[in-house]
């Protein structure tokens, strides 16, 4: 799958679109749904929830396996996917678009630079990890 | 662990070129999935699996005495077979912990295979080698031999249109020999999915034919499918994993397995005078199934709490496709092991599951 040239990534699978108004969208990578097959469950943040870059925020789970979600910037979570409590199934089916999981305010806007881009993230795939 | 210290079963090339997931499981590089876990699960309850389970081990026991001799290092009564029954069993220490579970075919009074763990392959040799007598020798034909597993409802029609053998006539737990797409081999009514099927047993070059006819005749109505489901399926229909669920420091009463110890049969198997204490004495922990309540996917190793007390932990656990429901099983305190109700600590939440006798999933009457 090609990877979206307006999001930004983490090295640890995270995906940030900038909405344009100080808050991002966050999913996972195409990559990571992947790597974890069917999943089954997100334990998801409230809303409300303080977040800081690099801290787990939430789990994943597949059938496969269980995995932590890691804020890729630091700030408020202003809105999450209710959808995925009843179709988590949507992180495999559109990790980029319905799969997405929460909207973040951000506290410090420069840490979305700091991000890899599309074609950064796809390097560092190819680098293996 | 690099691929290239991995082994290969002989079908590695066609599994991969599938589109086997591979990873690294007992030594082997084998395939988790080809599309998905899922999806293959489903495959197999609702219509029909095919799983190259080579990895598996194949000792023969073959002599005179190979009844006897094989009778005297597992539990169960291997005396009682006839020829074409399958049985399965624990072999177990001299302290009655379990070496490996395994199936055993009585193919005649002077020949029995022994389907082994992967695992457990050497070990097994090597208990079993210590404890043999009489006249029989053991041969491992693992490295020889395919064997693929056709699993679910469609299994027998399927498998059916391959070979002259009345399958319908073969019962459960039963084998006899058989000719698949022209290749002899030996066709058996067993699995580990807890669904109808058969387990086949073939050569290296017949595993290679069956395993193209099956897939050329059966492009959709088979599935192919890795372990990640066998380990759903087996989880579901409460069938123990050694290594996980049982091993050496486990005993068959803690782990639910007391049907298959014989203590009254009539050879002085290995393990027995430890065995007969563990009864009389009672286990002082009890294998138990556990249906998670709400969300959250118990996984091996999570402790289970009463009262914020810990009584036991999980050796196995995940999501239930077919349940929809998180299902684990797991040691708890003698104790307390008669109680309807537990938390499990999943990570940093703590989740109520009821406590429940495996399996967790029948399949229907037919």
């Amino acid at each position: 799958m090609k990877i979206p040239e307006e999001y930004r990534f983490s090295k640890d699978h995270e995906w940030a679109r900038d909405e344009g108004d100080g808050t991002v969208t966050v999913g996972i990578s195409h990559h990571a749904q992947d790597a974890l097959g069917d999943i089954v469950f997100v334990e998801l943040p409230a809303v409300g929830d303080e977040v800081e870059r690099e801290q787990e925020f939430g789990v994943v789970e597949s059938v496969k396996t269980v995995s932590d979600l890691y804020a890729p910037v630091s700030g408020e979570v202003v809105a999450i996917n209710e959808e995925l409590e009843d179709a988590p199934e949507l992180v495999n089916d559109s990790p980029y678009e319905g799969g997405w999981i929460v909207k973040i305010a951000m506290s410090a806007p420069g840490e979305l630079e700091e991000l890899m881009d599309a074609e950064g993230y796809d390097e560092f795939l190819s680098g293996g990890d | 662990m690099s691929d290239e210290s991995l082994k290969r079963v002989p079908l590695h090339d066609r599994i991969v070129a599938a589109g086997g997931r591979m990873v690294p499981f007992a030594g082997y590089s084998m395939p988790v999935q080809f599309t998905s876990i899922m999806e293959e699960h489903k495959a197999v309850r609702e219509a029909a699996g095919l799983f190259d389970v080579s990895h598996m081990g194949q000792v023969y026991a073959v002599g005179p005495d190979a009844v006897a001799a094989v009778d005297r290092l597992v539990t169960n009564d291997v005396s009682g077979l006839v020829d074409g029954k399958a049985l399965y069993t624990v072999m177990c220490n001299a302290d009655g912990g379990i070496v490996d579970d395994l199936v055993i075919y009585r193919l005649s009074a002077e020949e029995l295979l022994l389907c082994v763990n992967a695992a457990n392959r050497e070990a097994d040799l090597a208990h079993m080698g210590a404890h043999l007598s009489g006249d029989v020798e053991l041969q491992d034909r693992s490295d020889d031999m395919i064997q693929l597993a056709i699993q679910g409802p469609r299994a027998e029609e399927l498998l059916q249109a391959l070979t002259e053998a009345d399958l319908k006539g073969l019962k459960f737990f039963r084998c006899q020999e058989a000719h698949i797409a022209g290749q002899p081999g030996l066709v058996a009514r067993t699995g580990y999915t807890g669904e109808d099927g058969f387990e086949l047993y073939l050569s290296n070059d017949g595993g290679a034919v069956v395993f193209d006819a099956l897939t050329e005749r059966f492009p959709e109505e088979l599935t192919l499918c890795g372990l990640g489901c066998r380990d759903t399926l087996r989880l579901e229909a409460g069938l123990m994993l050694h290594g996980q669920d049982i091993g050496p420091s486990t005993n068959p009463y803690e782990a639910g397995l007391g049907w298959v110890v014989k203590l009254n049969k009539d050879s002085d198997f290995v393990g027995r005078g430890a065995l007969a204490a563990i009864k009389e004495a009672g286990p002082a922990r009890r294998l138990r199934g556990f249906v998670v309540e709400g969300r959250g996917v118990p996984r091996p190793g999570y402790p289970i709490q009463i009262d914020g007390e810990e009584v036991g932990s999980l050796t196995s656990g995940g999501y239930s496709p077919t349940l929809e429901e998180g299902i684990a099983l797991g040691y708890i305190d003698s104790a307390h092991a008669d109680v309807d109700s537990v938390e499990i600590a999943i990570r940093k939440r703590s989740v109520v599951a009821r406590v429940v006798k495996p399996p967790f999933y029948r399949r229907p009457k037919t």
